[in-house]
């Protein structure tokens, strides 16, 4: 069983690398179960989004 | 005697250059400044990548001939004029080991020790839309600016200039774990900071 601090890592680390069938497996059970870690993986996801609206923005109005 | 040969070849690239391709990548160079300026801190870099960028856009102007889009190409040679800086300043900077153990705390800090959550993460109410407000994108850039340096560096040239990892790795000198250590850290100062200075501010507000 993962603990919070593993998924953290993971669901980072999805967004880089490809993770192996186990760990993707793990995951995935972990998230079920754990309402704290479904919240913390969306946002980091929504990071990626953020970043691509940052940029964005700036195209808009250059400063 | 080489020099002296190569200094009166006929430059004909430099010679078909039109005015209005100058002034149309003239026109750009506030953009350009932007998109380096988010990845590159120090103000001086950022004008000399521009700089060098626009240079080698002129000279090549028959290099873009064919290709539709102007601002593209120019995103493109910035990219790699953004890189090598940033290989240029990585390379003089010391580890900063004091710093590196400060984020690694600040990690440990959020979990107990067998690794659950000392807080657990509570939902963000429509982070989407956060995203069409000016004032969050502001707040993202500061949370962004409060990254260590080198946290900051991998993790913009993975999320703005999107390079994938093993590039920035190369780029940084550090092997691939160290790569996905860095950007696990910069999310999750990120979310923090997020969680901290928005999305709570925002919950605690409606009590």
């Amino acid at each position: 069983m993962l603990s919070c601090r593993e998924v953290t890592r993971l669901v980072s680390e999805r967004q880089d690398r490809t993770l192996s069938f186990g760990e993707r497996i793990a995951l995935r059970l972990h998230l079920v179960i754990c309402e704290g870690c479904r919240n913390a993986a969306e946002q980091i996801e929504f990071l990626r989004r953020a970043m691509s609206r940052l940029a964005a923005h700036g195209d808009q109005e250059p400063r | 005697m080489g020099f002296a040969h190569r200094r009166f070849k006929p430059r004909p690239r430099a010679r078909r250059m039109s005015p209005d391709f100058r002034s149309q990548i003239e026109s750009l160079r506030p953009y350009l400044l932007r998109y380096a300026s988010m990845q590159l801190r120090n103000a001086d870099t950022a004008e000399d990548v521009v700089q060098e960028t626009l240079l080698a856009a002129l000279a090549g102007e028959e290099a873009f001939a064919g290709r539709s889009n102007l601002r593209t190409w120019l995103t493109g040679i910035l990219k790699h004029k953004i890189v090598d800086a940033i290989r240029r300043a990585s390379r003089e900077r010391p580890v900063e080991a004091a710093e590196s153990a400060r984020e690694a705390g600040e990690i440990e800090e959020l979990f107990d020790a067998r690794g659950h959550w000392e807080e657990k993460p509570e939902v963000w109410e429509n982070p989407d839309g956060a995203l069409e407000q000016k004032q969050f994108l502001g707040a993202l850039e500061q949370c962004l600016r409060a990254l260590p340096a080198r946290t900051a560096e991998a993790f913009l040239m993975r999320e703005h200039l999107g390079l994938e990892t093993a590039e920035i790795c190369k780029e940084l000198g550090v092997t691939a774990t160290h790569c996905w250590v860095l950007l696990y850290r910069a999310r999750m100062a990120l979310r923090r900071c997020l969680e901290e200075n928005w999305f709570g501010a925002a919950r605690r507000k409606r009590g």
